[in-house]
């Protein structure tokens, strides 16, 4: 997929890495044992150690450490099993500490992989750089008084992932499926919940641009705290373009921090001194080093679930599903299980179809996601099973699946209320073709003259007559038979 | 008066036990005692009331038949940068103004468990910064003794510090025992200053939870007492494992007084060459060798071992100590509780609470450790000085390969004027310069008593163990205070007495 930026020297090539801050899934927080529920009341989710009172001391909380390891075996990536919480030193109001508690030198996890699966069913490997864990900060509210900032402390020691990319990426699709496809991983693994408006995936993007086929890596700037896919893709194209502007016009590029801002779909520099930060990172003396034995690592490995990678794999290799429609359908945890729970028992490629077009298409339209359709997987099974066993046609099962999307009724409830039944009753459908001949000697005289095609405006009276319900294999065997003679 | 507060906690534990006296009359004599040397500033507050309630239920649980061992009514002072609930607890900074924790430290909640009576919150430098009490924001304590001879004569003399308060409310006779901390030697060196005995377990063997930290990777609670056993007897209230803690060593708690008393035939006693300094006191150096003949004396065997990163011990202590201090301390920062003094930005805000709330002693050590940890000085400083740091670790285990403990004096000198030492830093830290090395190296140790300089002023003996052995420390050290057979006692103030 390739991007170019067109500038008046020539075409340019973007350079993007990210680092994705990821909360981890955990009932308590990453040193202490507070709730770290979503939507709670300000300040009710804080114990001693969130508020750093006098002589407290953080605690590890082991299970978030597997869920960085499980998320690091997700990400194929090496698992260190020696790792050093450090403090990373700041002044903040909403950092009561006065140091965020993270990992710096001897992080969790090395170097590992996300695959993204391309629009023409191929795919790309994009490396990941590390994986480290890290506190959260609280939040500052400065909209609350016109004189004085307000500080809910219940994000303060959160558990965070922070997951940084190499600079594979090369352009703002890339990225969007870079951040859904780690979402996905992340969700199949259950160690986030990848709710980006409630604050839990979030990223800082980091830019450069270079001219097109260069290999060169320049100065990069680094967008903090975006916080949706679209936003994400935004701050690339608009810091991408920005910067080829500058190098055209003989400005320097300097590596710095910058803001976006969404409602105007800009980036601008942080420029307050309170950002030009030394952060003085030194081993934190109050933690031992993270030490896990290779069986514990093991352990964790043992219990990952099937990953999205693996199930596109089985999907395609034992449903006979093409890479592009395995892609889809695997993108996340639910559209899976979804997708597995109709094809059992159904012919996959149309469980597929049925998954990916009229579902789909739907839901889309209804802005829901599959998680609340209102077609159950095992309701659009039974319409299949309706299709399967001739019951209806394929063309009433689209109008039975609008209703049930619209009234959440049954496939078999409405093709009984509504006589959807389809005739396969050579009798009836022999009189309906029998009246259409009858009735149309001239088209009959057309068809017999040569004319081929005429058979499907025959057909088509044929299935008004019966208002749809006939089987249109029989009816064009019957008619076939009848212009014949 | 009545001369309770006089005894041991051994002595008072069986006057106690014996129903000689209650825990309240002894708790009474205390407070008396504490009012009487008032002068002394040993307390920052005071706790009258909830000493007689915690004696009153001592009392109680002991007529019951439900006594909990050797401590249940024994009156103590704590040193004010331990948390405890619901009593204002300084740091002895103006910083903490009026924070009242809603928490009690493990090491106090051990011992309230344990039944001791809690007399009051003592002074000390602040933040623990400091060897002569002198920087605390309640102002300096004195020491009980005072020199009867020589250019001190007439002067008031620091008590040492950090643990300044509790020393000298240990001497003065307010409390037969008090919880310090040592960082770098604020438990030794007072009670070297004061004629007690000051003893700093090994790292991990108390809780940190809940005191106000200095220096995480050396802080560590012990006990100031006026005998080793009393040391032994009040370790074991305080010590023991604690999740809260994850420097906190995860062993059993042994009981510390067994064997004291075992003798030492046989005892292999190190003597580090490199203790000899330049410009030792001659007393100094005639009450260690006078040491080595006490142990020797009691069939100890006394060897010269070779400790060959000592003169690299007090730089890197200079510089791990604040640079854990300066983070440590970030957390003061006006927002959430203590002193906050109004800006017109949040950065106005921090700097004016800072430096208003911070002692001079503070901001130097706070500006040393952001120095240290600063990029482009970090590998410099910070980095050699751990590399350093373990190599003098390093030195400790070697010499432990051959002997039990280490004999070396515990000061270079009997407590000095107030006042002194003041406008020269580097020659206050000189003080902990036999202390530091076993603290960097996370090492138990002791000062006992020993003698009097030629003014009359005490001067401790410093013992330091191997990693967790307490028991063969306290067993030497019981060996050394019995030879030395130290019974002298100050009198309060210049020209006091009691």
């Amino acid at each position: 997929m390739s991007y170019l930026i067109e500038g008046e020297s020539g075409d340019w090539d973007v350079v993007i890495g990210l680092e994705v801050h990821a909360q981890i899934t955990s009932q308590a927080k990453l040193f202490s044992g507070s709730a770290t529920a979503f939507g709670a009341g300000p300040n009710t989710q804080v114990s001693l150690v969130d508020a750093a009172m006098p002589g407290m001391l953080p605690v590890i909380n082991e299970y978030c450490v597997e869920q960085a390891v499980k998320t690091g075996l997700g990400l194929k990536a090496q698992i260190n099993r020696h790792s050093v919480f450090e403090r990373k030193n700041y002044f903040y109001a909403d950092l009561p500490q006065g140091y965020q508690i993270s990992q710096f030198a001897e992080p969790i996890v090395g170097e590992g992989i996300v695959v993204l699966d391309m629009p023409d069913g191929t795919t790309r490997e994009i490396g990941i750089e590390r994986l480290h864990m890290e506190q959260d900060a609280g939040k500052s509210m400065h909209d609350q008084d016109p004189k004085r900032s307000f500080i809910d402390l219940n994000r303060s020691g959160v558990a965070l992932m922070e997951i940084v990319s190499k600079p594979d990426l090369r352009s703002p699709e890339e990225a969007g499926m870079y951040v859904r496809k780690l979402r996905s991983i992340l969700r199949y693994l259950g160690t986030c919940d990848g709710n980006m408006e409630e604050g839990s995936m979030r990223a800082d993007v980091n830019v450069s641009v270079r001219p097109a086929g260069s290999g060169e890596l320049r100065t990069r700037t680094e967008t903090k705290n975006v916080n949706s896919v679209r936003f994400i893709m935004q701050v690339i194209e608009h810091e991408s373009a920005r910067q080829v502007q500058a190098y055209e016009s003989d400005e320097e590029i300097v590596q710095e921090t910058r803001l976006f801002d969404a409602a105007r779909g800009e980036t601008r520099s942080m420029r307050s001194k309170e950002f030009a930060h030394d952060y003085r990172y030194f081993p934190d003396p109050d933690l031992l080093p993270v030490v896990l034995s290779e069986d514990e690592v093991e352990a964790i490995r043992a219990s990952l679930p099937e990953l999205p990678d693996d199930i596109k794999q089985r999907f395609i290799d034992t449903m006979g599903l093409t890479a592009y429609d395995a892609g889809v359908l695997v993108a996340d945890k639910e559209t899976a299980n979804y997708f597995e729970q109709v094809a059992k028992g159904h012919d996959a490629k149309i469980a597929a179809n049925w998954v990916t077009g009229n579902l789909f298409g739907a839901l889309n339209k209804a802005g829901r996601s599959i998680a609340d359709s209102p077609v159950t997987a095992d309701a659009l099974s039974e319409l299949l099973d309706l299709m399967a066993d001739d019951t209806i046609s394929g063309r009433i099962a689209k109008d039975v699946f609008e209703e049930m999307f619209e009234t959440g009724r049954g496939a078999k409830q409405i093709v009984e209320d509504k006589g959807l039944e389809q005739i396969t009753d050579t009798g009836a459908i022999e009189a309906a073709v029998d009246a259409v001949v009858t009735d149309n000697p001239d088209q009959v005289a057309d068809f017999r003259g040569g004319n081929e095609k005429a058979i499907g405006w025959f057909v088509g009276q044929v299935m008004k007559a019966t208002e749809g319900k006939a089987n249109p294999k029989l009816v064009n065997e019957l008619l076939r038979k009848k212009l014949a003679k | 008066m009545s001369e309770l507060n006089k005894k041991t906690i051994a002595e008072a534990a069986r006057g106690l036990e014996d129903g000689d006296f209650t825990s309240e009359e002894l708790t009474r004599a205390c407070l008396d005692a504490m009012e009487a040397a008032r002068d002394i500033n040993a307390f920052i507050t005071e706790t009258p009331d909830i000493a007689l309630a915690r004696a009153g239920e001592s009392d109680a649980r002991r007529a019951a038949g439900n006594a909990t061992g050797p401590l249940d009514g024994i009156p103590i002072a704590v040193k004010d940068l331990f948390c405890t609930e619901g009593v204002l607890t300084t740091a002895g900074s103006h910083i903490l103004d009026g924070f009242t924790p809603p928490y009690e430290s493990t090491v106090t909640q051990n011992l309230r468990d344990a039944g001791a009576v809690m007399l009051g919150k003592t002074n000390l430098d602040e933040f623990a910064m400091g060897s002569a009490n002198i920087t605390s924001y309640y102002g300096p304590v004195k020491n009980p003794w005072t020199a009867d001879s020589g250019d001190k004569q007439g002067k008031d003399l620091v008590p040492g510090g950090s643990s300044g308060g509790s020393a000298a409310a240990v001497a003065a006779l307010i409390a037969p025992g008090a919880l310090g901390t040592d960082t770098g030697g604020s438990i030794r060196q007072p009670a070297s200053f004061t004629g007690i005995v000051g003893m700093k377990p090994t790292y991990g063997r108390c809780s940190r939870w809940g005191i106000v930290a200095f220096a995480s990777s050396l802080d560590q609670a012990g006990p100031l007492t006026r005998t080793v056993e009393d040391a032994a007897l009040l370790l074991g209230g305080m010590a023991g494992h604690d999740a809260k803690d994850s420097t906190s060593a995860p062993m059993d708690l042994p009981d510390f007084t067994a064997g004291l008393k075992d003798g030492i035939r046989g005892l292999k006693v190190g003597i580090p060459k490199e203790y000899t300094m330049d410009g030792m006191p001659a007393e100094i150096e005639a009450l260690w060798a006078q040491g080595r003949d006490w142990l020797t004396g009691q069939g100890a065997q006394c060897v010269e071992v070779s400790l060959p990163h000592t003169q690299y011990a007090l730089p890197t202590y200079y510089i791990v100590a604040p640079a854990e201090a300066s983070s440590n301390l970030a957390r003061y920062d006006g927002v959430r509780y203590g002193l906050r003094v109004p800006g017109d930005s949040l950065d106005d805000m921090y700097e004016a609470t800072r430096g208003e709330g911070f002692g001079e002693e503070v901001r130097r050590r706070v500006l040393i450790g952001t120095y240290v940890l600063s990029a482009g000085y970090y590998d410099a400083y910070y980095i050699k000085a751990q590399k350093l740091r373990t190599l003098i670790a390093r030195d400790f285990q070697n010499a432990f390969a051959d002997v039990d403990v280490l004999l070396t004096p515990t000061a270079p000198s009997a407590a000095f004027v107030i006042g002194e030492k003041m406008d020269d830093p580097v020659a206050m830290y000189l003080n902990d310069i036999f202390t530091v090395p076993a603290s960097l190296a996370g090492l138990p140790a002791i000062s006992v008593p020993a003698g009097l300089d030629g003014d009359g002023l005490p001067l401790g003996l410093h013992l330091i163990a191997k990693p967790f052995d307490e028991a063969t420390l306290f067993r030497a050290a019981f060996a050394l205070e019995d030879a030395a057979g130290f019974d002298a006692k100050p009198g309060v103030g210049p020209g006091g007495g009691s």
